[in-house]
């Protein structure tokens, strides 16, 4: 067999033994899933910061203190431009390492608050205009404004008044700052039943998504592993 | 000084991201003037260093993984061999990714390339566990879903049945079940009654909520940079 075979097979027979350990948990808790658990939370650690290290902190610390160091991963790449200014996010990811000493760990709220603040920043502008605004806009435009020559069918325009109906009667159920008395309450209630369908929706959907990833790891075992499909 | 530099962090950076909305920002030279310039650079450059901050976090996280299991190991705690494992498993990992063990020579190409061991751990350990771990839930939600939304109340029974057709009508069991129905009642098929729920009930519950969330950044947000938020980092926890 060529390395690559026995890299492929060594690589499956793997898969196919943590597969079968995390498997065991459907029986019940017991030292082989634990096992598979822990190496999970070991391997999962070093490969989100090694991917965290090669690339981001490579590319956007390293190469723009040091513009040679582009030569060490990718020797034909043109030098980037020196940029000092990264020595602030590098010591403000510094300070934040301060977390791990008791006596230091206020020091790490410095660039907690950056992060907030970079978050502040941008999410304020972008929900208002994408998730507030543009999620106003979609839902009129083409339920109310849509006109008698502009060719939709009856059933669409049916779907779009129900959007804007379902939509408006849903936000009155998140509105909590007055009693849910009369008109309100009626649209609250309808307003609950389209959230149920969203809800509903939303947990057929995921439970959809596990049962594709069960069915995927299903196929491993018996087709890549022991080769019966 | 442990209270008011994180809030004056907060509101400057926040400020300054939120003005470059609305302020035309030059594309290149040095002859704009300095505030337009300072908001041209935030922009382009407050992202990038949250992720450089990410990456801190990422390495205090692998940090804390150390010092909790290795205090285990040290105490011999009850379990103290799995938390052998989780260092062996983290420790090989990383130096793995970190010297990019195999592939092309010295520290050329990407450390995801084929060829390199820590795009084989991938194949062989993290993806695989990854996806069982996952798909373990499908067994556990389902069984967690059966014991609350079970025919309680009418609220619970719609959540149930529009999960139900959105299960049956988004496989191919939607298709089959729905070519026993006759030509008139088409619209009640599995797979298009489905695809309606989606399209129409769903949509407009997630732009109410979505309409909600919003408008909870908003005003999270500004509380935040207004300094009124007295929890978390500029609070007195």
């Amino acid at each position: 067999m060529s390395d690559a075979g026995l890299h492929h097979s060594l690589e499956v027979f793997i898969g196919a033994a943590l597969t079968l350990m995390v498997f065991s948990f459907l029986y019940r808790d017991n030292p082989l899933y634990k096992i598979a658990e822990h190496i999970f939370v070991g391997v999962s650690a070093a490969y989100w910061m090694v991917i965290g290290f090669w690339t981001t902190f490579w590319p956007n610390v390293v190469v723009k203190l040091l513009p040679a160091a582009q030569r060490v991963t990718n020797p034909d790449a043109p030098l980037p431009e020196q940029d000092p200014a990264v020595i602030v996010p590098l010591i403000l990811g510094l300070l934040m390492l301060c977390r791990l000493w008791p006596r230091l760990a206020w020091i790490s709220r410095w660039p907690t608050a950056f992060a907030v603040g970079t978050t502040v920043g941008y999410s304020l502008v972008r929900y208002l205009r994408s998730d507030f605004l543009n999620q106003i806009s979609a839902t009129i435009e083409p339920g109310l404004l849509a006109t008698a020559d502009s060719g939709a069918l009856w059933s669409a325009r049916f779907d779009h008044i129900l959007i804007v109906v379902g939509t408006v009667c849903a936000v009155a159920y998140f509105t909590f700052s007055r009693a849910r008395r009369g008109g309100l309450a009626i649209l609250a209630r309808i307003g609950l039943v389209f959230l149920m369908i969203t809800f509903g929706a939303s947990f057929g959907s995921t439970v959809m998504g596990r049962v594709t990833l069960l069915v995927g790891r299903l196929r491993f075992l018996l087709g890549d592993w022991l080769g019966l499909i | 000084m442990k209270r008011l530099i994180p809030r004056i962090i907060i509101t400057v950076v926040g400020t300054l991201l939120i003005a470059t909305s609305f302020v035309v920002k030059p594309t290149a030279g040095v002859d704009a003037p300095f505030v337009p310039r300072l908001l041209a650079y935030a922009d382009r450059n407050f992202s990038v260093w949250f992720a450089i901050l990410a990456v801190f976090s990422f390495a205090l996280g692998g940090a804390n993984l150390i010092k909790s299991h290795g205090m285990k190991v040290a105490k011999r705690r009850s379990d103290w061999p799995y938390s052998v494992i989780t260092l062996v498993s983290f420790a090989v990992v990383l130096v793995i990714g970190l010297l990019k063990v195999g592939g092309a020579p010295g520290w050329q190409g990407a450390v995801t390339d084929a060829g390199t061991a820590f795009a084989w751990v991938f194949e062989a350990v993290y993806g695989p566990l990854q996806a069982t771990l996952f798909s373990l839930l499908a067994f556990f939600v389902v069984s967690a879903a059966y014991r609350s939304f079970r025919l309680r109340s009418l609220e619970a029974s719609i959540l149930l049945a529009a999960a139900t057709v959105i299960l049956i009508g988004r496989t191919p069991l939607g298709v089959v079940v729905g070519d026993l129905y006759p030509d008139w009642l088409t619209f009640l098929r599995p797979d298009v009654l489905s695809m309606w729920i989606l399209r129409v009930p769903n949509t407009a519950g997630q732009r109410a909520i979505l309409n909600g969330i919003s408008l909870g950044v908003v005003a999270t947000s500004l509380r935040l940079i207004l300094g009124l938020d007295r929890g978390g980092v500029g609070g007195r926890r």
